[in-house]
């Protein structure tokens, strides 16, 4: 790894710094706290989709568990919201290492087709346990807390998610360049050629599935007790297909491009807002032209294009 | 008993056969051009949606459906121009994320033009139940039932006894060597994509009169069009008609005998199911890697 590559690290640090001062309004500052938290989920699907080569169309569910696992376990069974989070995430792991191992003997369109079924039937479930979930309308969130300190402030939320996507672009950076890392790569590249040389293909692939799933989950916890708020479409698989997007439209395998498909498509619905009743169309046609104009997404095109590379 | 059983077994069957005429579509593409295409549910609610609004505009009711089965068909063709040919072997994710695109733009497009209500169509021969050991059967089902099976014995003499469908085969084989011999690959794909969204779109609007349409009803059905054409194994034509067939009869059984409110998680959690314990589907056949 060179200095090139956190000379970007920092820059994100330092625009994240920065930010707080300079949005105008408390709207802003929200947007941009969605957005990084986007980020952070990107990152980790990207590891899978990018990195690794393999889709999931079923992330949202993933959010969803973890999502309710903070709403459902403080409010029903008054769990401290932390042991929550960590409850959902435990949760998800295991239930992502179970599906994984069968599923990631298969390839393509089978793996497509059972993450798509697995984010379903967890959003059916979802909207018809309406006892514990409070069904298709949601249910409110309690506030996270420590020590008697609440986070409640826009301001306090803030910091704590520019601090997990600060940590979160470090973590990549590294485990992309980590042996782990490598054998992803790898094994993207030709799997019959890194079991070759000795790379546990299936063993990697597991992994990296159930860290995405997991990163998925804690972010879930994290959005709610944000928010204040879950609701079934959360976990959707409309919103699994928007994750999936920001990964491809920032850049399969780029670190800052998943910045960049975040940032983008968090901003996307609000700009849109503005086109009454032709939001879906728009956002259609953006998506395909973007696919069809730059397939590769934008931050690695636009780095090929003015040869500096990542 | 056997009453309540074969009501559950003839609204599977029914329901069965557009998820079989969704998941020839899907088999039909992706053996053509190996794009799963996740705008095939739209081409069923274009279907439907455009029998109702040319039935409610006053044109007769064959020409309404030659219209709402001929519209799909051109909008499929588009697609495939404009979208799925300029991006040639690009990675899966790619071209799933473009068809999505596709099939935003359809909903979109009929969202803002025919609004968002649900809308029905008369049936084709009238409401008069047909009663069967104690079981109702729509006349409308017989309908679904006997296209289907039309359209599926004509595909299979298509395919199996015409020079342009022996070329789609050969094409889906290997693509370099239909080219080889002479055959006009460019038009196997164009051919496909309005072939699977005619019989969506037909699909559509065989059930409309049974299951009412709106324009958010493709996702749902294409999804489970998928289902089935995993079912019966990812490119496999009769596998496609069987496993459409299954996923109708499975949904409605479990939604009878175990939790309507779970209906919908049924497909899905047979074809986890299946991948777990047969992955290549129940009719695929073995994979080889070349190396």
């Amino acid at each position: 790894m060179n200095k090139n590559v956190y000379f970007g690290l920092y820059l994100v640090v330092a625009i994240l710094a920065i930010l707080p001062f300079v949005v105008p309004n408390s709207f802003y500052l929200d947007l941009v706290i969605r957005m990084a938290i986007n980020a952070v989920i990107v990152l980790g699907l990207n590891l899978l989709i990018g990195f690794a080569g393999q889709i999931s169309l079923g992330h949202a569910g993933f959010l969803g568990i973890g999502a309710y696992a903070s709403a459902v376990l403080p409010t029903h069974f008054g769990w401290h919201p932390l042991l929550a989070m960590g409850a959902g995430a435990a949760a998800t792991g295991i239930l992502a290492a179970l599906v994984a191992r069968p599923i990631f003997k298969l390839k393509g369109h089978y793996l497509a087709m059972a993450t798509l079924g697995l984010g379903i039937i967890i959003n059916i479930a979802l909207r018809n346990e309406a006892q514990w979930t409070g069904g298709p309308d949601g249910m409110p969130v309690p506030a996270m807390g420590l020590f008697g300190f609440e986070l409640t402030s826009d301001k306090q939320w803030y910091w704590v998610v520019a601090l997990l996507l600060s940590v979160s672009v470090w973590a990549s950076l590294n485990l992309i360049d980590s042996p782990f890392g490598r054998a992803l790569r790898a094994l993207h590249g030709s799997e019959v050629a890194s079991q070759v040389v000795g790379v546990d293909v299936v063993r990697y692939k597991v992994a990296i599935f159930v860290l995405s799933a997991v990163f998925a989950s804690l972010m879930g916890s994290v959005t709610a007790h944000y928010v204040g708020f879950v609701s079934p479409n959360f976990a959707d698989f409309f919103h699994s297909i928007e994750l999936v997007t920001m990964v491809v439209i920032g850049g399969m395998a780029s670190v800052y491009g998943s910045l960049v498909g975040a940032v983008l498509l968090t901003a996307l619905p609000q700009a849109l807002a503005t086109f009454e009743g032709w939001e879906t169309v728009v956002f259609g046609a953006i998506l395909m032209g973007c696919m069809i104009f730059l397939p590769k997404g934008l931050v690695p095109t636009l780095a090929a294009k003015f040869g500096k590379g990542e | 008993m056997l009453a309540q059983f074969l009501q559950f077994l003839f609204s599977g069957i029914t329901v069965g056969a557009t998820y079989a005429l969704a998941a020839l579509g899907f088999t039909l593409i992706y053996n053509a051009s190996n794009v799963i295409n996740f705008a095939q549910g739209e081409f069923i609610m274009l279907g439907g949606m455009l029998a109702v609004y040319f039935t409610q505009a006053g044109l007769p009711l064959p020409v309404a459906l030659l219209l709402a089965i001929l519209i799909p068909a051109i909008v499929g063709v588009l697609v495939e121009k404009l979208a799925i040919e300029p991006v040639k072997g690009a990675e899966t994710v790619t071209l799933i994320i473009i068809t999505i695109g596709a099939s935003l733009v359809i909903r979109g497009l009929i969202q803002v033009w025919l609004g968002k209500n649900t809308f029905s169509l008369p049936a084709f021969s009238g409401d008069e139940p047909i009663q069967i050991l104690g079981a109702t059967l729509l006349p409308q089902s017989l309908w679904v039932l006997g296209v289907t099976a039309i359209v599926v014995i004509a595909l299979w003499y298509f395919f199996n006894r015409t020079l342009q469908g022996k070329a789609m085969l050969a094409t889906s084989y290997n693509r370099l060597a239909a080219e080889l011999v002479g055959i006009n690959t460019s038009w196997v794909l164009f051919m496909s994509f309005a072939m699977s969204a005619a019989l969506g779109a037909l699909g559509g609007i065989l059930v409309t009169p049974i299951t009412l349409t709106s324009y958010d009803v493709g996702i749902m059905l294409g999804l489970k069009g998928f289902v089935a054409a995993v079912v019966g194994g990812l490119g496999n034509g009769l596998g496609a008609v069987l496993g459409g067939l299954l996923v109708g009869i499975l949904e409605a059984m479990g939604a009878g005998y175990i939790s309507s409110s779970y209906k919908d998680a049924i497909p899905f959690v047979l074809i986890l199911f299946i991948l777990f314990f047969m992955p290549r589907g129940l009719f695929g056949g073995k994979s080889t890697d070349r190396v």
